[in-house]
Parts: C-alpha cells; structure tokens; sequence
C-alpha cells in the first residue's frame, strides 16, 4: 500500500543568494528523500505516467526498485527506454508529461517522478556499473551530425549495438543545447553533462568539434569520400527569429540564443574569459517558454533588473512550471497581456525602452490557445537597456541545402517519417532539425528511433553485401 | 588542436599566419571565412580566409591587433597552435559560379583597406587563374601598412596603390583614385570593396554614381559563425539577414552601412574595459573597489 504522506519537499539554494551566483538551484534528493519519494507511488497496474512520457520509461518499476533500495536495478530500467536520466530528471516539463498525468496529481501533490529520476540519473553517473564497449563489433559506419541530445542518444545507441560511430560537432565544446542552451543553474556542465558525454565515449563513440556539416564537410562527402554508410542529422534547432517590428536592430537587441550562448558556452560572466556579455542595468526578455526564463534568470545573476514581457497570460506560458515559479522567488517581474510593437532607441542608437501594447484573450486560434488582441490606445513604454528576444528559431538552412535529395517541410524542417528516415537513402534525421524547437526528450527520443531505424538499414545492406 | 605552421609580421600590429587545418583548406573558396579560438578561454573570432592549399592542408589567415582576443592570436608563434579554427564558414563569393566563359570577358576592379587586402587576395588569383580581367586599388594610411602588394602583383591585371600620406602611390582615398582611373577611361563590370566598413560605405557611394555593380564583405560581430545567435545581422535592402549564413558578401548598394558600424561597435566598452583590467593585472594591479569581478 502506497505511503500516504506529503510530497517530500526539495531542498533548494535560498532565491535571495542564488539569484547572485550560478550555481545550481537545486539540490536534488538523498537517498534517503528519494526512497521515501519512492514510497508515495501507487504503482499503478495501468500507469498513466508511463503513456505521457515521450519515451515511455517504466516508471512504477523503476520507483519500485528505487523504493527497495536497489538503485543499480532503478538506473538499468530507466536505461531500457532513456540514455540521459540525469538531464531529463532536470529539464523535462514533468508537469505535462508523467507527473501531469499522475493519479495523485488530482487531489494532491504527484509523485516527484523527474526528482526522483534525477536521483537515479545522478546516482548512476556516481556510482553506476561502469559503461563498456560493444563486444560484439558489427559492420557499417555511421556519422551523428551534431552531439545534442538527438546525436548523443543516436550515437550510443549505435555503439552499443557493435557499430562504428562518430560525430561531428560544429561548435568547439560536445553537447549541443546542453552546454549552449540550457544554463549552469539548471544543468550543471562539468558534474552532469560532461560525465554524461564521457560515457558515450567509453561506448566507443568518436567525436570531433570544429566541423560544420554543410560547410566543413557535406552529408555527401561523408557517404562518398569519408566512407559512412549511414548519416544521422540531429543538427537542432537554427536560426532566431525576431519579432520584424522597428528598431531590433539597435544596440542592445540580442537573441536569446546569443544571449545565452556568451554566458553558457563562452563563460561571458566569468572575467577570467575574453567573451564580451552585456545587460545594462535593466533587461526586458520578450517570450515565455523556457528560452526566456534561462535568458532572464541569466541576466538577474548578473545583475539586472528583470522582466519577461509576454503577450499572453500566465496560464498560457510554455515554460516548465518550476522556472516561473523559481524565476518569480529570484525577483524577476512578469508583464503578462504585453506585447512589444517598437524597441525605442536613444539618439546613440542603444536601446532605451520597449514601447509595449497591453493584450486581452480572444477567441482560440488553431493550436487551442485563445489569441491575444491588442487593446486600442493602450501603449505604453517599459524602460530598459537590453531587450532580449526569446521568439523561438527557424531551420538553419546549412545542411538541407547541401545535400542531394533531401526534402524540407514548407517550414524548412528536415522531412523525416516516424523511423527518422529522411528522403535521402542512408540518412536518418531527428530532434529539433526535423520538428523545429521542442523539448530534450523528445530529441532524446528521435535520436534513439532512428538508431533502430538505422540498425534496420545497415542490417538489411549487410545482408545483401556479405561481409569481406 | 591546430598547429601554426609559419607566423610573419606584415606591418605594424598585422601577421600572417598559416595554419594546419586540412579540413577547412579542402574546403575553402575564395569569400568564405573561419572562426578562430586561442585558448580554452578565448572568444570566437570571425576572420576572412586569406589564401588556402589543401594539398599542403594550410589555410592563412591575416590578423590585426584590435583588441584582447586579436592580440592573443598575434602573440602565438610558429610552432604553438590554436584551440580551435573552424569553418570554412559563410557563402563563397558569387563569382565562382561563373564559368571560365563568362568570367574571361569580365573587368573586375577590387579595393582593398588595410588588413582587408588579405581577403581579397584569393579572389583576385581565382579570378586570375579563371582568365577575368582584375585591377585591384590597395589602400594604406601609409606605405608601411601596406600588405600583400608583391602577391597581388603576380595575380592582378593593374595593381593600383594609394596611400593617405602619399609615401607610397596615389595621394588620396582609394575613392578618389577609382574615380581618377573611370575618368582616365578605365571600365568595370564589377567592383569588390573589402576593408573598414567606412571605406566600404563610401566605395559604395562612390560607384552607385557609375552604376557599378559593387560587392562588400562586412566583418560583423559574431559568436558561433554558424547561424544560431544573429548578432551578425544586418539590414540589407531593408531587410534583416544573417552575415554568417547569408554573407559575408553582399550588395554594396544595399547595405544600411551606419547601422552596421553602429553594431560592430556594440560590445567596444566592454571590450576596453576588459582589456584595461588584464594591463593593470599584467602590471601587477589588485582592484579594490571590485572592477575586476
């Protein structure tokens, strides 16, 4: 009988103090904690949280190991069906996925299903059976394009299997939106990410930085001069979009991915590093999912005053519930129903405010979410010196436009069928490349389908090819 | 890691590098650039690719001491290597998609400023190799910042050289001198200006009067140099594109100039003051009102 006591509450860094440092907000559970967490699942005989995860982790079984204490036997369930439990735990929307859709959810509090993977993650980084190689080596060679999370989870999965595999990373540092996206606080790089990379490298798996497939190298001369017998992309999201009003291009407009790129990838907060950042004393972030909330909190450690300018109301922000609850306790403010229609700029050409228009709902519009209209005459001006624009990206055009025969969507997404297999024979494709910007689980997800997806091809090519 | 195979100095505060980077010199076209890092904490730095031989492997790149980071990269000698040299990054210039046929009619002139003569060499040989006619303008503040007027010499039709002192050639702007040559008869199908993105507005200015269809390569600000932060964007017939994708080239006639010098300089303060608190550490300084933090 499940245990029927409050969610075991988090530990966290004091918002006061950690809104000055980049240290990670939160602590993570005990053992302890996590088995006593453990014990509030029903396990469930027909588990709603497991049809909500994007990957379908067995997660009443891996509670119950946990709740037993056997920890290895926790981490290889969760293996089975997630190769980066210790990120997902972190920057998965719990809130809609597993723990949305947890029975105790509707009269209480859920289980704290990510906190609870999150220990297992950790835990197996710490003191899990140590990753080996394939023993078995099997014929074909693949190239990953991009080491996010698609590339990596593509990748390992094909070493495991016995392949020869290897990525390619455009960027100097491995780890795709980990390391440039997602900041310090939330993800910490060297404790977490790095060991997570490490481990698809003990699998075998080759990386290589600084090659910019498309322009470096192309999917074509890896299929026909590099010897590749399969290519997977998982490239990620692309460009950013702005908002096309007047004045984005005034000094001190910035996309969140530069924004966010100077201060996760470049260490701009830190002066020991030569990467210039700048934040002014006031900084309006336009945008409400997770992009934005990393981009504000950023600039509230390093020392702005904050505000999210979003042009919806609170209930429709697309951000995990746990950043707007933890951006709020760090100070930042929230204008709701506001929508920028100028960046104002001083006679310098710097910013100096974001001329804003106050919203209200409409009716819905296709995605089911009810359209914000602009209130006539109610303009008014937000002061800041940095406008920062969280809106989002459109596909990068690198790949798809050097390669032969590969098909985009009329968005300029890469088309891939559920497999990931693009219309290109030999390369696969997934994550954000092929979806536009989504979540770390679902690239996860894609990237682990099209190593099956590409196992299938290789397969069937070394049936008809006896090996030499 | 990417070993400095040759280091020269070429003027004052400017050095040639050849760098081992077979990847990139397979690669390379003429227009295209790298990025380029020292160190594990060094920026990405954006540099236009200034020749390359991939049968050697090499790629040269042409580096002006302008601030920590380009300083850094002129500090290294031959023998040290750098962290990271990526690329080659941006499109190639127009041009080489013409074939042999088309170019061997064409009348070619480029200006080139400064460390901007760097870039504009490999256009000129491939232009030269592919049997167009080039007459290329080279501009200095004075004779001793010339640079790779002895290359250009073996790969130009007429190499022109104007100095803003007149120790050397002309006795002017590289503007006046283009407008001395039309005067003098001289005609262009197509201008390249590569150099300070001043002298690139008034080249444009200049050759909007002939109708002379005119290119330039803007050296925006970039981080990764591949598409995914737009600092490098930049308005172009009133529209805003990405340097790093879409560029570095584009139509002179078109480009919001003021603006894009405007951008260029949006990370300069902080920049100096960077730079101001590394002299007064290497001095030996210790802030005490917390500046360095």
């Amino acid at each position: 009988m499940a245990n029927k006591i409050p969610r075991v509450a988090m530990r966290e860094q004091d918002p006061a103090i950690r809104a000055t440092n980049f240290e990670e907000v939160c602590y993570g559970y005990n053992q302890e904690e996590a088995m006593l967490e453990a014990t509030r699942c029903l396990q469930c005989k027909n588990p709603r949280c497991v049809a909500a995860c994007p990957v379908n982790i067995s997660i009443p079984e891996f509670i119950a190991a946990l709740r037993d204490g056997d920890l290895q036997r926790a981490a290889d369930t969760i293996a089975r069906d997630s190769s980066l439990p210790s990120v997902c735990g972190r920057v998965c929307p719990q809130e809609t996925q597993c723990e949305g859709s947890c029975i105790l959810g509707i009269k209480g509090e859920p289980v704290a299903i990510g906190k609870l993977e999150r220990f297992v993650g950790d835990w197996k980084l710490e003191h899990g059976a140590s990753v080996q190689p394939a023993a078995e080596r099997r014929a074909g060679r693949v190239a990953v394009v991009g080491s996010g999370p698609a590339g990596l989870a593509c990748a390992s999965d094909l070493a495991k299997k016995g392949y020869e595999v290897k990525i390619f990373e455009a960027l100097h540092k491995v780890g795709g939106v980990l390391v440039y996206g997602i900041p310090e606080f939330r993800l910490p790089k060297q404790r977490i990410v790095a060991r997570e990379i490490a481990q698809v490298e003990q699998l075998g798996v080759e990386i290589e930085t600084d090659v910019i497939v498309g322009r470096t190298l192309t999917v074509d001369s890896l299929l026909d001069e590099e010897g590749y017998d399969a290519v997977f992309i998982g490239s990620g999201a692309g460009l950013p979009r702005f908002m096309g009003i007047p004045g984005e291009n005034l000094n001190g407009v910035v996309s969140a991915n530069e924004f966010l790129t100077r201060a996760n990838l470049m260490h701009a907060y830190d002066a020991d590093y030569d990467t210039p950042i700048y934040v002014g004393r006031r900084v309006a972030v336009v945008g409400g999912g997770n992009v934005a909330m990393d981009s504000i909190r950023t600039a509230r450690r390093l020392g702005a005053e904050s505000t999210i300018v979003y042009r919806r109301s609170e209930k429709e922000l697309p951000a995990r519930a746990e950043e707007v609850h933890h951006a709020r306790e760090e100070g930042i403010e929230f204008r709701m129903l506001t929508n920028p229609v100028e960046v104002l700029g001083d006679e310098r050409g710097w910013v100096r405010a974001l001329r804003c228009v106050e919203m209200e709902l409409g009716e819905p519009d296709e995605s089911g979410r009810r359209s914000p209209v602009a209130k006539p005459g109610s303009e008014f001006e937000i002061p800041c010196d940095v406008v920062i624009m969280a809106l989002g990206t459109s596909p990068n055009p690198l790949i798809a436009s050097t390669t032969a025969g590969l098909e985009t969507s009329r968005r300029g997404c890469i088309t891939a069928d559920a497999d990931g297999a693009t219309t290109r024979e030999g390369v696969f494709a997934g994550g954000d490349a092929v979806t536009g910007a989504a979540t770390v689980i679902l690239a996860m997800g894609a990237g682990r389908t099209a190593a099956r997806a590409i196992e299938a091809y290789l397969e069937s090519r070394n049936g008809k090819t006896p090996l030499k | 890691m990417y070993p400095i195979l040759e280091k020269r100095r070429l003027a004052e505060g400017i050095y040639l590098m050849k760098i081992l980077a077979p990847r990139v010199a397979r690669s390379a076209r003429p227009g295209q650039f790298v990025i380029v890092r020292t160190d594990e904490r060094g920026e990405r730095i954006p540099l236009t690719v200034a020749d390359y031989d991939p049968a050697q492997g090499s790629v040269t790149i042409v580096t002006q001491t302008i601030g920590v980071s380009t300083r850094r990269i002129c500090s290294l000698d031959a023998g040290q290597s750098l962290a990271d040299f990526a690329g080659p990054l941006g499109r190639p210039s127009e041009f080489i998609a013409l074939s042999d046929e088309e170019l061997r009619g064409k009348r070619f002139v480029f200006i080139a400023g400064g460390v901007g003569t760097a870039p504009v060499y490999p256009q000129v040989k491939w232009l030269h190799e592919h049997g167009a006619q080039v007459d290329v303008i080279i501009g200095a503040k004075t004779r001793d910042m010339l640079i790779f007027t002895d290359a250009m010499r073996a790969v130009a039709t007429n190499l022109y050289i104007a100095t803003d002192d007149g120790s050397e050639g002309f006795h002017g702007l590289v503007t006046q001198l283009l407008e001395k040559l039309i005067a003098e008869g001289k005609r262009y199908d197509e201008c390249v200006a590569i150099g300070p993105m001043i002298m690139m507005k008034f080249v444009a200015l200049t050759t909007k009067k002939y109708a002379l269809r005119t290119t330039v390569s803007l050296n925006a600000l970039m981080v990764d140099g591949t598409g995914m932060c737009g600092a490098c964007r930049v308005t172009v017939g009133g529209k805003t594109r990405f340097t790093c994708v879409e560029g570095p080239e584009f139509d002179a006639h078109e480009v919001d100039f003021d603006e894009a010098m405007r951008r260029q300089g949006m990370y300069r303060s902080e920049e100096q003051r960077r730079a101001a608190i590394e002299a007064e550490r290497a001095a030996g300084h210790k802030c005490r009102i917390g500046l360095d933090q």
